[in-house]
């Protein structure tokens, strides 16, 4: 199976979406009433954030197709799709701190169930790498990568609820409140910029596996000609070749 | 069914005999709360420092028990025989799930009348069968992570390393559920009533992760 | 018309999408590594291709590569 095919269409269409997102959030959307021009970085912070989560549980998902076909692809599929997400995660604990820095003074904020629940569904998902890298026979750690994939993927959403019911509320709750102060226009932007990480992902992850199978293919063709070469080395079976 | 009974009276007996893991936890809670002292600076506390005291205790005594958890097996040879057995693999997992809570149990037993004597400043029998039943709630959700989370480390080459950082975030809202559940029954002015929505997600926490636990836990006994 | 000044604010919101542009382009780095090991070792593949065809032993082209 080659993942190059699709690979810059999709890129050009998230250029297009992404830019575009980002200029809607430049000169478009209007600037929040109350938390000023920082507001703007929840374009960035809130899709990112969507995605990471959504490519954990992603991840669950291959995982899955991965224990019942038992074909390795499917566990590099779920690999990637975590990996990926975790390197965003960082991207969004980073934008968080900086939006609670600019907009309550502190770098961390306890009562903000969102991102108390993303930096432990993060530490969850560091073990992930070093779990894998443990496990020496290659069919084992694929098989146990799985069934944490699985088992973290169903931890997301529970984790949230948690969260949220133990912590008051100072996070800008947009999606729940009847009144949260997002107009049309920002609704625009927002939905731009979320279907512009999405495809940032897809273009990533394909980018990442196209690269991984290209690797592959590179190892089974060296295997190959070092086979040929060692054969054609017996075929001719001349009684003294010096090595000096 | 009766292999869960068989393996459940192997690994009791075992620990009867050989009496490494129990102890071990308690001995590590006692002593734990002795350092809480110290390092709190306090000689009494209630409600909410209180709950989360207890818990963290009994969370870290039990990584104790859960990094022992498949060790026989393994160097043992349990799981070669195991899965000669024409039994249900899932079998090991019950067996196993339900050793840990009994030990977890047996640990609360010495741990929170420990804690009562040595911090608690509210007497702890205030709703004694409310507190039984957010002890049994967590033990589950604890003996069934913990079975999980051992036997995955149990085949890898750091295993006392991996169990606790794949074990303690997941355990979070189990943690979070259990405190905000028992700190009523320990505020300074009288135990008051365990709100029933933590008791909800406790019980959502145990089923969900049992339910996932009794999915996936095959796999890990594949060859 | 004089340089236009960035609020407090401003340099938050251009560090966080800061953030987000260095991430990109700590990736393509990455990528850009990879794909040099790969040219790399593609050229070697081929080379040893190309010995194959010409009926060298496995030997003489050991001795080649050590020299």
């Amino acid at each position: 199976m080659t993942y190059g095919k699709g690979l810059p269409g999709l890129a050009a269409a998230t250029c297009l979406t992404l830019t575009t997102g980002f200029l809607l959030v430049a000169f478009y959307a209007p600037t929040d009433v109350d938390q000023g021009l920082i507001q703007k970085i929840f374009y960035l912070h809130v899709p990112l954030a969507i995605v990471t989560l959504g490519g954990f549980i992603l991840g669950g998902i291959l995982a899955i197709a991965y224990l019942r076909t038992g074909e390795r692809v499917w566990d590099v599929r779920s690999y990637v799709a975590i990996h990926l997400s975790l390197v965003l995660g960082v991207a969004v604990l980073l934008t968080g701190a900086i939006w609670a820095k600019a907009s309550w003074g502190v770098w961390w904020e306890w009562k903000e169930p969102t991102l108390v629940s993303f930096l432990i569904v993060f530490l969850l998902y560091a073990t992930y790498q070093p779990l894998r890298f443990s496990i020496d026979d290659p069919e084992r750690q694929s098989r146990y990568a799985a069934v944490f994939a699985i088992t973290a993927g169903a931890f997301v959403p529970l984790n949230f609820l948690a969260v949220r019911l133990a912590e008051p509320l100072i996070h800008p709750r947009v999606f729940g409140a009847a009144d949260s102060g997002m107009e049309g226009p920002m609704w625009l932007t927002f939905f731009v910029c979320l279907a512009g990480m999405t495809l940032l992902f897809m273009a990533l992850w394909k980018y990442e596996m196209t690269s991984k199978n290209a690797a592959q293919q590179l190892r089974a063709l060296r295997r190959r000609l070092a086979d040929e070469a060692e054969a054609r080395e017996r075929r001719s079976a001349a009684p003294a070749t010096t090595t000096s | 069914m009766r292999a869960v009974g068989a393996l459940l009276r192997k690994d009791l007996r075992a620990e009867l005999r050989t009496g490494e893991t129990v102890p071990a936890m308690c001995l590590f809670a006692v002593t734990t709360f002795v350092i809480f002292h110290f390092a709190l600076d306090r000689e009494a506390i209630d409600g909410d420092l209180a709950s989360g005291v207890m818990w963290v205790t009994i969370l870290f005594a039990a990584i104790l028990g859960i990094n022992r958890l498949f060790v026989a097996e393994r160097e043992q040879g349990g799981f070669d025989g195991f899965l000669l057995a024409p039994v249900d693999r899932t079998a090991m997992l019950v067996a196993k799930a339900i050793a840990l809570f009994l030990f977890l149990a047996a640990l609360q037993v010495v741990a929170v009348p420990a804690f009562a004597v040595l911090l608690l400043e509210p007497s702890p029998f205030g709703s004694l069968h409310e507190l039984v039943l957010v002890l049994v709630l967590g033990d589950v959700g604890l003996a069934i992570i913990g079975t999980l989370a051992s036997a995955l480390a149990v085949q890898t080459r750091a295993r006392d390393l991996i169990v606790p950082i794949v074990s303690l975030p997941l355990l979070v809202p189990l943690v979070i559920a259990a405190t905000e559940a028992t700190s009523p029954l320990w505020a300074a002015g009288g135990a008051g009533d365990v709100p029933f929505k933590w008791l909800a997600v406790l019980g959502l926490y145990d089923l969900t992760f049992g339910l996932i636990a009794y999915a996936v836990f095959d796999f890990l006994l594949e060859d | 018309m004089p340089a236009q000044e960035l609020s407090e604010a401003g340099k938050y919101l251009a560090a966080a999408y800061g953030v987000f542009v260095a991430l990109l382009l700590i990736y393509f780095s990455i990528m850009a590594l990879k794909l040099s090991r790969m040219e790399r070792q593609l050229t070697e593949l081929n080379e040893l291709a190309e010995r194959g065809r010409d009926g060298e032993t496995a030997d003489d082209a050991l001795e080649k590569e050590r020299v």
